[in-house]
């Protein structure tokens, strides 16, 4: 199969999912087993672009032109190519403990809530492909209205106000600052195609660079950097599987990567580098990453405290790109899979928590280890990924970055990533060493008792698959290295 | 359709020779022979054949003129300066195509609407004001006689009072809000005819072109200048240009349901037209922008609107009122697009006199099922009637999105061109930053409006038990029509944007243009 069909395959598969889900609304297993095959069908169509790529061709396919010079088009490059994978195959796994989580939990709405999951995921489809800024804004707003639905999803008066902070932050942020960067962009330099090496170099000077990019990184509100990060805790009212794959996955990761392709793509890292223009942003993302940390030790719900800790490792992709420098992007690259891993398992070890024992508050787990091992265990493992500890995957992002911060000649910057593993420390590692070594209270069960089969299985898996990335980061690395090759090291 | 190109060839051709005067004849005629036959049930069908024609034919001219280059027709063979002259070129075919497209698609829509909120016996009648409605809008938009553009103003405005009044079946109120609307409309009306006397005593002519011409020849003086300035605020007071809207939001809200998606969609829009009309082509764009600098007027009012009555709208507890104050908001957006005074801004506007236009149409229409469901529009009223009328409810969100400008509808479309044209226009004046950048702020004063109105909807619980049927299948289906043009305007913009780009470009060459024009004729 070319890449051309397999790209509008990926980007149709999960419709169909939509379609089964209107269909047969009533019809559990039948609903469910379709979206299983379609989650099957997504991952298929992304790893058949993975092998097309090298003999195949990476050309920009337009599927129309909305006006001249611009169109709705698509194409496949490393860093969305793995997005795709992260995304479409966390999928998979997602929809197994969704469907675990929602019957386990007696949730409503069944066939609504997997058919905006569907949508969802087409639109991170569409994200991951789209070879031009405007694509990629179209499908970035696709995806901030088909997953309001499931914020909002159990319609208390609670969920209704997540919901609508999450939507007045995501749809404020791209319409008021976004579009203008994007528009901006477009009537500087006439294209919004992304080119290696950027397209702005030479098309804006002065203080109009670090305007736009202001106006690009405040205005991808996706990406959570401060003071634009409330709609994610806002966001935790939603069910956790959506918090598990939506928002610390394709939701924040679509963020992020939009980052980097605006840093890679359209500014291009030796103009940014040229410029100093991101400058500020460095220090901005660093700050954001510091104290993200620092309020998520003081949250005792436990989705909240995960919440904020997104922020804070979002801001190591931003801090990657703001760098300028090639190890940098790479090491931003490199942490959309990582933190996805590890960040996917806390949530849902979080989720087996409230399936089981219905507890949200941290305050409220303690000794529940003996009764939960596989959850806590699991859980140990994604938190040491996001701390950043080897033997898994979460440590070479921050090895990357530290590289990146002494190429730019920012030592202090080194200092801030040390910092922010230690407070990662505080704030995940008790939270296992409680539940573990501290005597179960009075009344609650101190013996075996885990969450159902298909709510318990998808983490351990996600935690075993953070093992696994720590020996095959280097194939990672050796995969995204293209999008800086004219950059950085061959200069060097 | 009416022509048979192949039969009678002569025939053919003089047909298509008179197309001009058949999209105004066409319902005109109709009107009349309405209140003759005065048969309830022929009066709708009488009303959809005349304007699905008039559809035909304005489509058969737009095709024509699409292209650039115009169709000069004279009434009865006279020439002007004596008779009267219909010109049609791709500005005016565009608004044409525009209304007896809304027209067509709401008189089924019309159907069920008329028979539950008007007696029965007022029908026929209302058919027919309907059809003088059209007639008027149509009228005002194909000639090329500026005393002519008065007359059809009137036919337009007096049914259209009649036909707001007709909401008093319902509503009382609806009589106060037709008696403001005729008081502040007649005051409109009278502005522009004496704007029209100044002008032509200034040029002793009507006919547009020779005004341009003679104008262009004695300059500015101060009969001119003000002649300019009541013509204008006479159209602003027909356009709801802030601060001349106050009739607006009460003739929408207790208008019957189809005159209100037929006046949203199309009144406001010829009149903005016509003043198109008269600051480009009548008057030279330096003449009147350099002179009367307004530039200076129109801008900050546009911006004022967009932003003033957004604010009002968000606060708004009645889904129709909240749409008739996003409509003074988004008539703000046409206005500075053309206030920006570059093409690309020309372009915007034009563009977004198209894509609200349906927006407006589809969400007046959705609401007008609520009405229909739940005797109101209220946001109490209509709670949870989302989730019962699912496909209603789907059609006012397509809208409202569409509202918002978000990606992939039609409104997004005039937000980039408006923001594009700013930018444009940044490089030597940094005020348009500021502008740019308040087309994006103001447009977030619409996520929250249309937000309030999509969690009444789907978030609040119903306020009866009842539970209320979907929309009727011959409301459904103009409904879904102008959502998927919503959509597929927002994707594909070849046909709207290129007309849109080419009337642009007319306009914008101004008198000059015309001069050429006239030239080519004699």
């Amino acid at each position: 199969m070319d890449t051309t069909t397999a790209i509008f395959a990926a980007m149709l598969m999960p419709l169909v999912a939509l379609g089964g889900n209107m269909a047969f609304a009533h019809r559990e297993n039948l609903r469910d087993g379709l979206t299983f095959a379609s989650a099957l069908g997504t991952f298929g169509f992304v790893l058949v672009i993975l092998c097309n790529v090298g003999n195949g061709t990476t050309e920009a396919v337009t599927l129309l032109t909305v006006f001249p010079g611009i169109d709705i088009a698509f194409n496949v490059e490393p860093l969305g190519l793995l997005f795709a994978i992260v995304a479409s195959g966390l999928w998979i796994l997602t929809h197994i403990y969704g469907v675990g989580y929602m019957r386990g939990n007696n949730e409503k709405h069944h066939a609504r809530f997997f058919a905006c999951f569907a949508v969802a995921i087409s639109s991170v489809m569409g994200i991951a492909f789209s070879s031009n800024m405007f694509t990629l804004f179209l499908f970035y707003e696709i995806l901030t209205v088909s997953t309001y639905p499931l914020v909002a999803h159990k319609g208390t008066p609670e969920a209704i106000r997540g919901a609508r902070t999450y939507l007045a932050i995501l749809i404020g942020t791209s319409i008021a600052l976004q579009l203008t960067a994007v528009i901006w962009t477009f009537v500087l330099t006439g294209t919004l195609d992304f080119t290696q090496g950027g397209i702005l170099a030479g098309k804006a000077t002065g203080w109009v660079v670090p305007v736009l990019l202001g106006l690009y990184a405040f205005g991808i509100g996706k990406a959570a950097l401060m003071p634009f990060h409330k709609w994610l805790p806002a966001a935790m009212v939603a069910p956790t599987p959506v918090s598990a794959l939506l928002h610390a996955v394709a939701v924040v990761k679509a963020g992020v990567f939009t980052m980097l392709k605006v840093g890679v793509y359209i500014f291009g890292i030796d103009f940014l580098a040229q410029t100093g223009a991101s400058e500020w942003l460095m220090w901005l993302a660093a700050y954001s990453i510091i104290a993200a940390s620092v309020v998520a030790m003081y949250q005792d719900n436990l989705k909240k405290r995960l919440a904020y800790s997104t922020i804070s490792q979002l801001s190591y992709i931003t801090l990657g790109m703001a760098l300028a420098s090639s190890a940098g992007a790479l090491g931003g690259g490199l942490h959309i899979a990582m933190h996805a891993m590890g960040k996917i398992t806390l949530f849902m070890c979080a989720g087996a928590i409230y399936v089981r024992y219905h507890k949200t508050e941290i305050s409220d787990m303690v000794g529940l280890g003996r009764a939960m091992p596989i959850t806590f265990i699991a859980f140990l493992i994604g938190a040491l990924s996001i701390i950043g500890l080897p033997p898994l995957g979460g440590s070479w992002p921050k090895f990357l970055l530290m590289i990146g911060a002494l190429d730019s000649g920012y030592i202090i910057i080194i200092a801030v990533l040390a910092l922010s593993s230690l407070l990662n420390v505080a704030y995940l590692i008790p939270i296992v060493a409680r539940a573990f070594f501290l005597p179960a209270p009075e009344g609650q069960p101190n013996t075996y008792g885990e969450a159902p089969l298909l709510v318990w299985l998808p983490p351990a898996l996600t935690a075993a698959g953070c093992v696994i990335l720590f020996f095959y980061a280097g194939v990672l690395q050796d995969f995204l290295a293209p999008i800086v090759t004219t950059g950085g090291y061959d200069a060097q | 359709m009416a022509v048979e190109p192949h039969t009678v060839e002569h025939t053919a051709r003089t047909l298509m020779d008179h197309l001009p005067v058949l999209q105004v004849l066409i319902p005109f005629c109709t009107g009349p022979i309405i209140v003759f036959l005065g048969s309830r049930r022929l009066a709708w069908p009488l009303a959809f054949v005349a304007s699905a024609l008039s559809l035909i034919v304005s489509l058969m001219l737009l095709w024509q003129v699409k292209d650039g280059g115009y169709i000069a027709y004279t009434l009865g063979g006279w020439e002007p300066p004596l008779g009267i002259e219909y010109r049609i070129d791709a500005a005016n075919a565009f608004v044409l195509m525009l209304i007896s497209l809304i027209g067509t698609i709401t008189l089924p829509y019309a159907l069920i609407s008329v028979a539950d909120e008007i007696k029965r016996r007022d029908h026929t009648l209302f058919y027919a004001c309907w059809m003088l409605c059209f007639t008027g809008l149509l009228g005002m938009v194909a000639t090329a006689d500026a005393f002519n553009v008065f007359v059809f103003l009137e036919i337009s405005s007096l049914s259209t009072y009649v036909l707001v009044a007709m909401g008093a079946d319902r509503d009382r109120r609806a009589l106060t809000a037709a008696y403001d609307y005729l008081i502040m409309g007649t005051i409109g009306a009278t502005f522009f005819v004496i704007g029209l006397g100044m002008i032509y005593m200034a040029t002793g002519t009507l006919n547009m072109a020779d005004i341009a011409d003679r104008l262009a020849d004695q300059g500015a003086n101060r009969t001119v200048r003000s002649g300019f300035a009541f013509v204008i605020v006479g159209m602003g007071l027909k356009i709801a240009m802030f601060p001349l809207h106050l009739w607006l939001p009460k003739a929408y809200v207790f208008a019957p349901s189809a005159v209100t998606v037929f006046l949203a969609a199309t009144a406001t829009k010829a009149a903005i037209y016509v003043m198109l009309r008269f600051t480009f082509s009548v008057y030279r764009p330096e003449f009147t922008y350099a002179t009367n600098t307004l530039e200076m007027i129109f801008l900050p009012l546009a911006v004022i609107a967009m932003f003033s009555a957004s604010f009002v709208a968000a606060f708004q507890t009645n889904f129709k009122r909240m749409l008739a104050y996003s409509s003074v908001a988004q008539i703000g957006y046409i206005l500075l697009g053309v206030a920006i005074l570059n093409e690309t801004g020309l372009t915007a506007g034009i563009v977004h006199l198209f894509n609200h236009g349906i927006t407006k149409a589809l969400m007046f229409m959705g609401v007008g099922a609520f009405v229909l469901r739940a005797g109101g529009s209220f946001y109490a009223q209509i709670a949870g009637l989302g989730r019962q009328m699912p496909l209603t409810g789907a059609a006012l969100v397509i809208g409202g999105l569409s509202l918002i400008g978000v990606p992939g509808t039609a409104g997004f479309i005039s937000k980039w061109y408006l923001v594009q044209a700013a930018f444009e226009r940044a490089p030597d004046n940094p005020m348009y930053l500021a502008i740019a950048v308040s087309v994006v702020l103001s447009s977030l004063l619409a996520v929250v409006y249309v937000w309030r109105a999509f969690e009444a909807m789907y978030l609040m619980a119903p306020a009866t038990d009842i539970r209320a049927k979907e929309a009727p299948l011959l409301m459904l289906v103009p409904m879904w029509v102008l959502a998927i043009a919503c959509i597929w305007f927002g994707i594909d913009t070849d046909l709207i944007a290129g007309a849109a780009a080419q009337a642009a470009a007319g306009l914008f060459e101004g008198s000059q243009g015309m001069l050429e024009m006239k030239g080519a004729v004699h």
